[in-house]
């Protein structure tokens, strides 16, 4: 009983009557919350005030190809995982105007469009999420040119992360090193606890501004108890991911296979929608395209969002230099297992599943390199027994 | 001059001095400053984003003398909508520039050996700046060899250039053509034919290759079978390009971004990559 | 070893051939002199043999109606002229054309293939470097047909 009380002197604790304290304080420092609802059937991510609006009691059966919601037998309000949106939906949108041009007597004049950026707070946000937007900060924040719109939203954002305990049937972040507790890259990361009547919220800060925002409501300091309680519902997570993945020396192996014949076989399946594309949170492809006013005295430039599963993605004078689905399928998914660890450091996949759940044809990336991981280990088997 | 100081996606206005017809679908435009003296500084092999107000943007590679920074010069031939609406273009027209971009022609480790200057087609043009470069400090290089490889007489890039190139007792310029057509009485055969007799020194020489990448391939291997090594030749690849600032994720080529990484390669660095097929 | 001994042994499609071979071979050879635009041979009629060029360039031509003589090659010094007395009917492929003044040695093909009749390891050696000629040029050829310039639609 005794250990119950001791304080874990880095950790508070928040009732989960007083979260509304924390919307409300989230407002007064001039943010607005973006965070999870039901909408047409999924969980999606709106701006939200009142607590009553978030997915209180709902969770999410994701599989391959297949999303649901079910109800709980609890009033959780973060029980389940990710829907097909992520924050790349906010802070790189899909649609950015990036400049206009105007006819001038003796030629154009041009200048870089209006920003207008609201200082946004993800409420939340699940530790594959994180490592998603430090994955897209490295990406769009870290090389020589930084794009400049994505620079400034993400100086006006706040991330209250929420630590997984439920995580879906596609869900393989601890494959992936990027969950289900969050580390690092949030203002506040809060652990949902239900249990012996008591509900309540065990709050870790993450940053100063976290600090601030924590210190406008009341909470108290965490007890070892609630602490431990915390740390079992990720570890308890940790044993229910719905997939898994060895990444050991996945970058070399997929280098060895690049004319493997999985890719022809995944080819002739893939239906190159580029759902997969659009619901991953580290994807950041665009496009610009122009427009022009009707009489050509107005010109502007539109950044859009992109795939590379289009056929026009790869296109130069007299065709596409991936012509097949097979090739922009291995192009995709060697840039999130290996290219991308040797152009920014880490893998581009946070194991959050959405590509799983939410392809049509049902293409598992697990499965696919499994299966290249399989093989290989069998050829080499069966060249040793020819040998010996 | 620094055009990194705004956002890098924001062109700068350029006025058209000179359209130059090259050839029936190939032309030059010579650009300067809507605003300001300020000269355009670029090193050899580096690209701009043209940007045709209303119509779009496309990578062109710069084909001016780098020494001489006041004519900004591209020439670019005519195969989609942009270049097209490009070639019509008129003295005075502004057009939007952004860059420059990419990797150059590493003219810096050319000293002291002999330079062997392959080009096919419209390959030349981005081969020029570093033929401006290596004439104007001659004396830093051993032999200097140009190899060009035309389609036929009439799509000979920069003629009068080649004539003067020619008649330079230090510099070797050979010309081939696919096609001989009416009075050519020159070589005939792909420019890879030239290659097995050109005469440097295979032990201390750097080759720059530009063209269709099926024909820089076929001429790398024609390089190697005269025993340059492979980390003694440069290419300049070409891939689709949205932003020509790492961004847009369009021009990878396997790990790399040719916006960023090249276009100008050295060949050991991409020759796995280019073995295969689709990437 | 005399004069056409000698340009025979130095030109590069016979480099490294058994000295023996060469005295025999430059007993079908000659050497010719053209100036430019003279035609050393025409297309269709009987091969008389095949060109070492010493010196300046031999041009192969096809002539088209309409279009007149089209340049598909040209062989320059160092180079072969001239395979198609090889096989039968024994006529010429092409009309080639001097480009300019032009030196040969020329080597009449009935003469060689006799010779290479009789020593069957001559033959052996001869067809491996006409082998070598026949695959760069048919590559290059290739090369030409893929029109790597035209622009692509």
């Amino acid at each position: 009983m005794v250990q119950q009380s001791k304080p874990h002197p880095d950790l508070g604790v928040l009732s989960r009557n007083h979260l509304q304290l924390l919307l409300d304080a989230i407002k007064a420092m001039g943010y607005r919350t973006i965070g999870p609802i039901v909408k047409n059937s999924a969980i999606t991510l709106d701006e939200l005030d009142r607590v009553e609006e978030l997915p209180v009691g709902w969770m999410d059966a994701q599989e391959s190809a297949g999303y649901r919601l079910q109800e709980r037998r609890d009033a959780a309000l973060f029980g389940y995982v990710v829907g097909p949106e992520s924050l790349k939906r906010f802070l790189y949108p899909p649609e950015q105007r990036l400049s206009e041009a105007t006819r001038t007597r003796n030629g154009w004049k041009i200048e870089e469009a209006e920003r207008e950026v609201q200082p946004l707070a993800f409420l939340g946000v699940r530790p594959c999420d994180l490592h998603a937007l430090a994955a897209l900060d490295k990406v769009l924040l870290a090389g020589e040119y930084a794009d400049s719109g994505y620079k400034l939203r993400r100086e006006n954002t706040m991330l209250i992360a929420v630590n997984c305990g439920n995580p879906s049937g596609t869900c393989f972040c601890t494959s992936m090193g990027t969950g289900p507790k969050a580390e690092s890259g949030y203002d506040l990361a809060l652990t949902e606890i239900i249990q012996n009547g008591g509900h309540y919220f065990v709050v870790e800060i993450g940053s100063k501004k976290g600090e601030e925002l924590l210190a406008r409501i009341p909470h108290d300091t965490a007890s070892q108890q609630q602490a431990s309680d915390a740390d079992s519902v990720t570890a308890g997570a940790v044993k229910k991911m719905g997939k898994s993945l060895d990444t050991s020396g996945l970058h070399d192996l997929l280098f060895r296979s690049i004319e493997h014949a999985q890719w022809k076989d995944v080819g002739t399946r893939c239906l190159t929608c580029g759902n997969c594309t659009m619901v991953c949170p580290t994807c950041f492809c665009s496009t610009v395209e122009d427009y022009t006013s009707l009489d050509g005295v107005a010109a502007q430039r539109t950044r859009k969002r992109d795939s590379c599963y289009t056929m026009e993605y790869s296109y130069i004078h007299g065709g596409s230099v991936r012509y097949s689905p097979a090739a922009r399928y291995r192009q995709w998914l060697m840039h999130k297992f290996a290219t991308w660890i040797d152009q920014y450091g880490t893998f581009g996949c946070v194991g959050c599943g959405r590509c799983i759940t939410w392809c049509p044809a049902g293409i598992d990336v697990t499965e696919e390199l499994r299966i290249i991981r399989v093989s290989e280990i069998l050829d080499t088997m069966s060249a040793s027994t020819k040998e010996s | 001059m620094n055009t990194r100081v705004n956002d890098p996606m924001l062109p700068r206005s350029f006025r058209v001095q000179r359209v130059r017809r090259e050839t029936y679908d190939t032309f030059s435009l010579e650009l300067k400053p809507a605003r300001g003296n300020g000269g355009y500084k670029f090193s050899p092999g580096q690209f701009n984003m043209l940007y045709v107000f209303g119509t779009g943007e496309v990578p062109i590679s710069i084909s001016g003398d780098p020494l001489n920074p006041q004519k900004l010069v591209h020439t670019t031939r005519m195969v989609g909508p942009v270049t097209q609406a490009m070639g019509k273009l008129k003295k005075d027209d502004i057009i939007g520039v952004r860059g420059p971009f990419g990797t150059h022609w590493p003219v810096e480790l050319a000293e002291g050996k002999d330079v062997v200057i392959v080009a096919g087609g419209i390959g030349l043009p981005p081969l020029r700046p570093a033929i401006y470069y290596l004439l104007k400090n001659r004396d830093k290089y051993n032999k200097l060899i140009l190899l060009y490889g035309a389609r036929t007489k009439d799509e000979i890039l920069y003629p009068r250039e080649l004539e003067q190139w020619r008649s330079r007792f230090d510099l070797d310029v050979h010309v081939t053509v696919d096609r001989g057509t009416g009075d050519w009485r020159g070589n005939v055969g792909v420019v890879t034919t030239l290659i097995p007799k050109a005469p440097f020194d295979h032990t201390n020489t750097i080759a720059f290759v530009c063209g269709p990448e099926v024909m820089f391939r076929f001429t790398v291997i024609e390089l190697l079978k005269r025993a340059l090594p492979h980390n003694c030749i440069y290419v300049s690849m070409e891939r689709n390009m949205k932003c020509g600032v790492g961004l847009c994720g369009h021009c990878q080529f396997g790990t790399t971004f040719i916006c960023k990484d090249g276009p100008v390669f050295r060949f050991d660095h991409i020759k796995d990559l280019l073995e295969k097929q689709e990437i | 070893m005399d004069n056409i001994e000698k340009l025979i042994a130095e030109h590069a499609f016979f480099k490294g051939l058994d000295p023996k071979y060469l005295k025999l071979l430059a007993k079908c050879a000659t050497i010719e002199q053209f100036d430019a635009e003279d035609i050393i041979y025409r297309e269709g009629k009987p091969a008389k043999g095949f060109y070492l060029v010493l010196q300046g360039r031999i041009g192969k031509e096809v002539n088209v109606p309409h279009r007149g003589p089209i340049t598909v090659q040209t062989i320059e010094e160092g180079g072969v002229a001239g395979w198609c007395w090889l096989v039968p009917p024994h006529n010429n492929c092409f009309t080639a054309r001097a480009y300019e003044k032009t030196k040969t040695v020329t080597m009449d093909g009935e003469c060689v293939r006799e010779k290479c009749l009789e020593d069957q390891l001559l033959g052996y050696e001869f067809y491996k470097r006409f082998t070598n000629v026949i695959i760069a040029q048919l590559q290059a050829t290739k090369l030409q047909l893929m029109d790597i310039y035209a622009v692509q639609s």
